[in-house]
């Protein structure tokens, strides 16, 4: 039974959405403060957080970052539409995906569980390897879902792990936004694509892309995104 | 001046110079002509009263010696004797007596003496002058006659019948009046340059504020509402300028009460729509509960439950809608341009919502309509549209793509959606994109907001593209969606 944590200020939200989501069969520790929230992350371990932006107190781009700060738990925003700034902010804080309020109990379902399949890893091709593959200094553990960089454990959430496995496993192939958002986040091919765009920049950053100049994921303008293709280091180019 | 007025020749500064131009030419020729006419008749008057002295003093002194009644000979020694008394000038005398007559200079045919003038000496027995032009120049004719004085003969004082008559040249006048001429003309050369420096002068102090005011008045017309001129002196200019920055406070005053009102409404409608979202959250949240559970409750209370749950959904749609009309209206809508494959977008729009059975496509090949757009708007334009076409009009419905290139524009994705049910009225059709707009006031509430084309059109707009509603020829409403497929932005 997945566990999640709700944070939500608003006492009929709160009640209404720990009861849907109860009746959907998970396991729900409802809160009303970012502090509270904080506090039940510890102890209450969720594998999922639903975090509202607007709170009093402690902001919900502030809690985001500080769960991020130490724990890749998927988080979903729930944010009113057209604060169009504050998803922006909220994705780059380290958000997974977002909801719109109001949102039916069963669409919210949905994105939960679209998230939990994300840390459960799967089938996202060159699956039974034996062995991490490395691209350059990068090690990639399909099996294990760890990723390495010069030897470094990098902490990846769920929604980046999962894209930067989609990516690598097809070097040198473009993948368009639309074609991510289906695989990575399971939206529909309309979704938000800003999605794609704040991910792959918390990723960069988490690879330690020097600003400017992606070496692992390059932009194709006007298409979308590509890992670049390395020479593979045990047999010595053609030159 | 940092930029010249496009003025035609018609300018305020030429036209200054030429006013003052006139002016000057005006005053200083009137000046002269009248004091050329005062200085002239004196001029004129002095010389003629001067030659008739001298040359009465002349005939006064010979006319004694005449014998009487004369002989031409007496007459010829006469007038040569009184053109002696002059030697200086050039006078030319003639006696007459009777039908005798003898000049000074032999020939002289005397032609400048008229008629008239010498029969008024005859009757008028008085001294009588005329100015005459001749072919060399003006001249002074006098006429004297001659009268006995009581004690020379028998005592009658009467007329002796002798007359002179003397022509004189006067070109020395002459020459006086054209020299002053000549000094007229003089002083107009320098008055007119005197004046057009004065009206250049003159120009610059009128044109400045002007200028100031016309640059002041085209920023206002750029929205700077915040400016303001200097105003220098209290001249009619300066009444201007105070008007003009009297007007333009006023205007930014108006301007900024407008803004703040609008704020205010565009506060609180967002304010509004908050407070209605976050109950609306919570309904939203529980549909699903009462949708499950309505199965098991009595068939009252499952009716209630479910219109409860339908409305709830309805009711976070149209608050859905409101919200984006407003942002619209806010200016606050953004685009979030990605490129796309159209045809693609609108295949997936209509099987996302269960239409690709029942709407007919005619859609381009792959990767021949690829664009920058926002693909959510896209998804809202095409599901509204085809939504609007399963809903008001009948089917079957077809939805045909196809790409425009205009030469020297960007391409264009056409959309057509068409219906065949009985079409728009033509009272209607200017209305179909108001918002909330209903065709038929007995209509029944539709399952739609009220607001479906109205968002359509504006993020049609939002795209910079046209959206257009008709009715067919051959019965059934098109909606003609044209937008530009930006490639390079």
């Amino acid at each position: 039974m997945p566990r999640l944590l709700l944070i939500e200020d608003d006492r009929a939200v709160r009640e209404g959405v720990e009861l849907a989501l109860r009746r959907q069969g998970h396991d729900v520790a409802a809160v009303a403060t970012g502090e509270d929230g904080m506090d039940r992350l510890r102890s209450f371990r969720p594998d999922v957080v639903v975090l509202d932006l607007m709170l009093p107190g402690m902001t919900g781009l502030e809690v985001c970052r500080r769960i991020r700060a130490d724990n890749q738990v998927p988080i979903i925003m729930a944010t009113a539409r057209g604060d169009d700034v504050d998803i922006v902010v909220g994705l780059e804080a380290g958000a997974d995906d977002y909801v719109v309020k109001p949102v039916q109990a069963r669409v919210l379902d949905a994105r939960i569980r679209a998230v939990l399949r994300r840390v459960g890893g799967g089938s996202d091709g060159g699956d039974g390897l034996p062995q991490p593959e490395t691209h350059d200094d990068l090690s990639i553990d399909r099996a294990g879902l760890t990723v390495a960089r010069q030897g470094v454990p990098v902490p990846l959430a769920p929604s980046e792990l999962r894209l930067l496995l989609i990516l690598s496993a097809a070097p040198g192939r473009v993948f368009s936004r639309q074609q991510l958002l289906e695989a990575v986040w399971e939206h529909s091919y309309h979704g938000d694509s800003r999605l794609v765009d704040a991910c792959v920049k918390r990723l960069r950053t988490k690879l330690g892309e020097p600003p400017g100049q992606p070496r692992f994921i390059r932009t194709v303008r006007g298409f979308g995104y590509q890992f670049s293709r390395f020479t593979d280091p045990a047999r010595p180019a053609s030159r | 001046m940092r930029r010249r007025l496009p003025l035609p020749g018609g300018g305020l500064r030429m036209r200054l110079v030429v006013a003052f131009a006139l002016v000057a030419v005006v005053a200083t020729v009137t000046t002269g002509a009248l004091t050329f006419r005062a200085a002239r008749t004196d001029l004129l008057q002095q010389g003629q009263d001067t030659v008739i002295t001298q040359f009465r003093d002349g005939v006064d002194s010979v006319a004694p010696g005449v014998s009487f009644p004369p002989t031409r000979s007496d007459l010829q020694s006469f007038a040569t004797q009184v053109a002696r008394t002059q030697r200086t000038a050039d006078w030319r005398v003639m006696a007459t007596y009777g039908d005798l007559s003898a000049t000074s200079q032999v020939g002289d045919g005397f032609a400048e003496l008229t008629p008239a003038m010498r029969d008024s000496v005859g009757t008028r027995a008085a001294t009588v002058f005329q100015r005459v032009a001749t072919g060399h120049g003006p001249a002074l004719v006098v006429g004297i006659p001659v009268r006995f004085g009581s004690t020379l003969y028998d005592g009658s004082a009467d007329s002796s019948g002798l007359a002179v008559f003397l022509t004189v040249p006067q070109d020395s006048e002459q020459g006086y009046v054209d020299a002053l001429v000549a000094a007229v003309e003089r002083a107009t050369v320098p008055a007119l340059v005197v004046a057009v420096l004065l009206a250049l002068l003159a120009a610059r102090g009128v044109l400045r504020p002007v200028r100031a005011l016309r640059s002041a008045t085209r920023q206002i017309a750029e929205g700077h509402l915040e400016t303001r001129l200097a105003v220098h002196g209290s001249d009619e200019l300066a009444g201007l300028s105070h008007t003009f920055n009297d007007t333009a406070a006023a205007l930014e005053e108006s301007v900024a009460e407008l803004r703040r009102m609008e704020a205010r409404a565009r506060r609180f409608a967002a304010d509004v729509s908050h407070e209605l979202r976050t109950p609306l959250a919570a309904m939203a949240a529980v549909t699903d509960v009462l949708d499950e559970d309505a199965a098991h409750l009595d068939p009252d209370t499952a009716t209630a439950v479910r219109l409860i749950s339908e409305e709830t959904v309805k009711l976070a749609r149209l608050v859905d809608d409101l919200m984006e009309i407003s942002r619209f209206d806010a200016g606050a809508a953004d685009l979030h341009l990605d490129e796309v494959d159209l045809a693609e977008s609108v295949r997936r729009s209509l099987a996302s919502r269960g239409w690709q059975d029942t709407i007919g496509t005619l859609l381009p090949p792959p990767d021949t309509a690829r664009g920058r757009v926002d693909p959510r708007r896209l998804d809202v334009i095409v599901a509204n549209l085809a939504g609007n076409a399963l809903r008001h009009g009948e089917e079957p419905v077809r939805l045909a793509m196809t790409v425009r290139e205009p030469p020297g524009a960007h391409p264009l994705a056409v959309i057509e959606v068409m219906d065949s049910g009985p079409g728009i009225p033509d009272d209607v059709l200017p209305h179909v994109f108001d918002r909330f707009y209903k065709s038929d006031t007995s209509r029944t509430r539709t399952e739609g907001s009220g607001l479906g084309l109205s968002i359509t059109a504006e993020n049609v707009h939002l795209h910079g593209g046209t959206i257009t509603a008709a009715n067919r020829p051959g019965g059934g409403a098109v909606f003609t969606v044209a937008l530009p497929l930006r490639r390079d932005v």
